[in-house]
């Protein structure tokens, strides 16, 4: 892999991560990261329609009118999102259930449709689908470390794995601890990322 | 920041004066509290002064590095005041976390004293409110300096909550319970430790506001406000609304109207913008207890109305003396 097509992977992760750095789909951030798995399943589903999503809209891009190229991707994520419900609905009902109204929400989150305006509609296929991963695995990492810190805090537990018994410090289940939580893990992730 | 216009005037006043005679004040409640519940009372105003101490001494030195500002007994503050706000039965690492919540995230993380949107000692309160309910609901009826049974019992609003829950009436649960407006007054209600006694708050409220160190406008218009508005309600229906009397002197209504939500940070900086702001206050607070879930609605009602505060300042700004 050259150097550019391995920069344009791995700027997801610290240079543009769209939790810590870009600030981008805070609603899903903050609703879902109440444990460890729930953060990473919906990083994972998210990276699942970002991939498919660049790719398709960077194949497209060219032949799409400027006046309605974001319906047009709209409707292209919208499918990707459908096939990812129904999918998730049958193999994993309980985290489907547990995901519940975010799973749909993916349609409009602001991660999918910016990278198809900023990235996929500029850029070739294979480049496009390495800067869905790359963003789509920065986000994955940023939810499951969320929620592992507010797993670990609120319900004394890492994974599912419980190490105290009765609860932890329940704030951080709910919405308040969300923001806390992100907001120090914020401070941490600029204050290793000036160093670097 | 905002400063006020000409003229400034010099004064020896330093936040360390200011803040010493609000430990002044404060020492008639610490004391009441300690002579009712004893020693354990004692040893969660100790754990929560010392953990605020140490917690600003560690973030200033080790995480800001910057000299420490512990000196300015604001910190001394925020720990008397949260020990006030626990249960006595509060087991000593709860109320570290407490401290920590109050002095690191709502104090220190804002950028110190001066810097802070919410009352530090009520987002500590309210942060081990929401953390550990069964602790922080956990009341005890005050036994005396050498009482050894604590008997546990839930405070005058919960158990008028719960009885209007289950189809009680007002009336009914009073005379059930036996509440009497002297023994609220001066004492033996369960409760937090500083809302033990009613007359020692105010003893404190009368000194600071004799030393000029606070405005009474604040508390006055919460104390205004609740009994006007609690009024209405109960001419209205005495079987499911309180009295205004029985609102103002339970829960930490006093408590709070008189040292919280006075503090300098987290309040107006005018009369008028300090009116409205205990309107507000005093208006949140009695919705909380008539409609909301939680029998109390004090902490809550201050640190919304905490939020408003730069929205009151700049609405009403000093005039500046001359010609603009």
């Amino acid at each position: 892999m050259s150097k550019r097509k391995l920069n344009i992977f791995t700027k997801g992760f610290f240079k543009e991560n769209p939790t810590f750095v870009l600030l981008l789909g805070l609603c899903p951030t903050l609703a879902t990261t109440t444990s460890a798995i729930n953060g990473m399943s919906m990083g994972l589903a998210t990276l699942f329609v970002l991939v498919l999503s660049n790719i398709v809209i960077s194949a497209i891009a060219p032949l799409v009118p400027d006046k309605v190229h974001i319906p047009v991707y709209i409707v292209v994520i919208a499918t990707f999102v459908t096939i990812l419900q129904f999918a998730m609905q049958a193999y994993t009902p309980d985290m489907y259930k547990t995901l519940g109204l975010f799973i749909p929400l993916i349609v409009v989150n602001c991660i999918v449709l910016g990278r198809a305006e900023a990235f996929a509609s500029k850029n070739g296929i294979v480049d496009s689908a390495l800067d869905g991963l790359g963003i789509g695995f920065g986000f994955t990492m940023s939810l499951t470390v969320l929620g592992l810190v507010r797993e670990i805090l609120g319900s004394g537990s890492a994974f599912g794995w419980k190490f105290i018994s009765g609860d932890g410090l329940l704030v951080f289940v709910m919405a308040p601890g969300a923001f806390l939580a992100l907001g120090y893990l914020m401070v941490l992730f600029n204050k290793i990322a000036k160093k670097n | 920041m905002l400063v006020s216009p000409n003229p400034h005037l010099h004064s020896k006043t330093t936040t360390a004066v200011l803040m010493r005679d609000v430990v002044i004040a404060l020492l008639p409640a610490v004391i009441v509290s300690v002579v009712f519940y004893g020693w354990k009372e004692l040893l969660v105003l100790a754990v929560s002064v010392l953990s605020c101490v140490l917690v600003e001494y560690l973030i200033t030195r080790y995480c800001l590095k910057k000299a420490s500002t512990i000196g300015d007994w604001s910190a001394i503050v925020t720990g008397i005041l949260l020990a006030l706000n626990l249960p006595t039965t509060t087991p000593w690492w709860v109320v570290f976390i407490g401290a920590l919540v109050a002095i690191g995230v709502a104090k220190m993380t804002f950028g110190g004293l001066g810097q802070n949107v919410f009352n530090p000692a009520l987002v500590g309160r309210v942060f081990l409110l929401i953390s550990f309910p069964t602790y922080m609901t956990h009341w005890e009826i005050p036994q005396g300096l050498f009482g050894v049974d604590a008997i546990s019992g839930a405070t005058p609003l919960g158990v008028i909550k719960e009885g209007l829950m289950q189809g009680a009436s007002v009336p009914e649960l009073m005379a059930q319970h036996g509440y009497s407006y002297s023994q609220m007054l001066f004492a033996n209600i369960g409760g937090s430790a500083g809302e033990a006694c009613a007359i020692a708050i105010l003893v404190g409220f009368i000194y600071l506001v004799a030393r000029k160190v606070i405005k009474p406008w604040i508390t006055l218009s919460i104390l205004g406000t609740v009994a006007a508005v609690s009024c209405i309600f109960w001419l209205a229906n005495p079987a499911q609304f309180t009295d205004p009397l029985f609102n103002l002197l339970t829960g930490g209504l006093l408590l709070g109207s008189c040292f919280m939500a006075t503090d300098y940070v987290t309040s107006p900086m005018t009369t008028k913008g300090g009116i409205i702001f205990g309107i507000g206050i005093g208006f949140i607070t009695l919705m909380i207890r008539y409609f909301g879930s939680y029998p109390e609605g004090m902490s809550f009602a201050i640190l919304i109305m905490n939020s408003t505060v730069p929205l009151l300042n700049n609405w009403f700004h000093q005039k500046k003396y001359g010609r603009a």
